[in-house]
């Protein structure tokens, strides 16, 4: 799909032809494999920021990568909070980041 | 009621489902994650022999004989609450309430952060975060890496990184002023990576681990580092600052001295586009401390330990732990406590009919046999460690616990 993907590696194989949906980030389409959460379908389109803080403002994005943190909350469909480093994507899915309050 | 519940899917929790299982025990698994099989996913080993350990699919070996023993496995689930009752435990999800007879956490390790300033941006995250990108989802953390913090896991993810096409530009220390403990020490760094020699193509270092010792290795360093799998690991610089505006664009860095003073003069900036933090594991055991279990500070485990028997069980009554809530260790080892954890809870619950105490008495000698071989030693002194802890736990348990 682009660069980011690790397509081929040496010992876990290439990526068999996994089947595509698209989500939207903040209303931009972005096409993601099944299987992906949303934190990494859109880093592997070059998309590193998922929200600013509620404060400052300042840019954030993934931390942890396994649920610990809640760095990378954002509004799925609607509900907010929801963690994008443990969300499975799904065709059609709306996500927003949160902004400065 | 079910029989048994396990919180956490890793290779502790997929062992002990497996084991009670196999007794005709109802188990049912819950993980927040998306796939089971923990932190084993993300791993890749080459163990001595040069053949390589794929923790998918070893993860996935152990979910299939699970489903095949009709072990109940429920992803995308995160327990929050833990409540004790008149007979067994209520466990609180998103998804529903829980009433088991026994239950078992098997809830893993965390990591612990290193505030360097700048650790906010875009493009900074923890050392597993990477591990999880790369060979899990398959999507690189970034084309150009730099590690903050050395320790047997950075350097390790840091290979598995490099199998993923990405660049790693250096591992080095944090500032000793962000950190508690060793992380910033030049010496005890050492002394950490030659637990890993074994595992090094690096004749330097594994020069070291046979003769150097620590403190001489620390000293004699060279200032430039030295390449393991050509990464550079430099134990006499630290980062000082990651520096960018909307994201991750480089890390300033200086020398230190082999105590871990800043050389002045010695400030640099190396471009990156991402850093990963590797402050080291703890156990997870705020269900432990919620349920109301005693607990013990033991730094070879890697911090606050639920304590427990050999048998897995807590100071309550049909609650256990197993796997790195009980100490940091490699999955092996997880898996092998994981087994015990649910041969025990079997002989709780009588299904085990004819000689439960020696089948268990095997299950734990496994444990201890798995610890001794482990390709990676997280600390040095854990069974040292391990066998004071059981030593001390027995004589709690003879009173509290009656099987
Ligand atoms: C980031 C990271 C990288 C590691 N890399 C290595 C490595 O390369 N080599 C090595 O030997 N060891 C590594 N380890 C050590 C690793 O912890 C062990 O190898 C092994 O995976 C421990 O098994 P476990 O079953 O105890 O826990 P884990 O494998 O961590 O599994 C615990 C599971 O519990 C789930 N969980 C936790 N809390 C909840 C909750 N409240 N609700 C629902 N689910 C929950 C988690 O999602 C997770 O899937 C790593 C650990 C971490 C944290
Ligand atoms: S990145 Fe830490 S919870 Fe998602």
């Amino acid at each position: 799909m682009n660069s980011m993907r690790v397509t081929d590696h040496p010992i876990l194989g290439t990526l068999e032809n996994k089947k595509q949906v698209t989500i939207t980030f903040d209303d931009v389409p972005y096409p993601a494999f099944e299987g992906d959460t949303i934190a990494s379908a859109l880093l592997a389109s070059g998309v590193r920021t998922l929200r600013h803080q509620e404060d400052k403002g300042t840019p954030r994005g993934i931390y942890c990568n396994i649920g610990h943190c809640f760095e990378c909350r954002v509004r799925v469909n609607g509900k907010n909070t929801v963690r994008a480093c443990l969300t499975p994507v799904e065709g059609d899915m709306r996500i927003e980041s949160g902004g400065e309050l | 009621m079910i029989d048994l519940v396990i919180v956490g899917a890793g290779p502790a929790g997929l062992g002990a489902a497996i084991s009670a299982a196999e007794y005709g025990l109802e188990v049912c698994v819950l993980d927040e994650f998306v796939k089971p099989g923990g932190r084993l996913l993300g791993q890749l080993h080459e163990e001595p022999d040069g053949k390589w350990v794929n923790g998918i699919a070893e993860a996935q070996k152990l979910y299939y004989r699970a489903l095949q023993l009709g072990v109940k496995i429920k992803c995308g689930v995160s327990v929050y609450d833990i409540a004790k009752l008149e007979s067994g435990w209520c466990v609180y999800t998103t998804d529903q309430i829980y009433e088991t007879e026994c239950l078992l956490l098997a809830t893993g390790a965390s990591e612990t952060p290193i505030p360097v300033p700048g650790w906010t941006l875009p493009g900074v995250m923890s050392i597993g975060a990477a591990q999880v990108m790369g060979n899990v989802h398959r999507v690189k953390p970034g084309e150009k890496g730099i590690i903050i913090g050395v320790n047997v896991l950075s350097v390790a993810i840091a290979r598995e990184l490099q199998l993923c096409g990405v660049h790693i530009e250096s591992i080095l220390l944090p500032q000793s002023s962000f950190v508690s403990g060793d992380s910033a020490h030049p010496e005890k760094m050492m002394e950490s990576l030659l637990r890993l020699t074994h595992l090094a193509p690096s004749p330097l270092i594994r020069f070291g681990g046979k003769w150097v010792n620590p403190k001489i290795g620390a000293r004699l360093y060279p200032r430039n580092g030295f390449k393991m799998w050509g990464i550079p690991i430099q134990l006499r610089k630290t980062a000082l600052e990651i520096l960018g505006e909307y994201q991750v664009e480089g890390v300033r860095i200086a020398d230190i001295s082999a105590t871990g003073e800043v050389v002045p003069g010695t400030e640099k900036v190396l471009s990156a586009d991402f850093v990963c933090i590797a402050g080291g594991l703890t156990p997870m055991s705020e269900l432990a401390s919620v349920a109301g279990c005693s607990f013990r500070y033991i730094p070879e485990l890697g911090g606050h330990i639920p304590i427990h028997n050999e048998c897995m069980q807590t100071n309550l009554k049909g609650l256990y732990v197993a796997g790195n809530i009980t100490g940091v260790e490699s999955a092996k080892v997880a898996r092998a406590q994981g087994t015990v954890a649910g041969l025990s809870v079997a002989r709780e619950l009588h299904a085990i009919k004819q000689r439960a105490d020696e089948i268990i008495d095997i299950a734990k000698k496994e444990v201890i046999d798995t610890r001794r071989n482990a390709l990676i030693q997280f600390q040095a002194g854990i069974e040292r460690e391990r066998e004071e802890l059981y030593d001390k736990g027995n004589n709690v348990f003879e009173e509290k616990i009656s099987v």
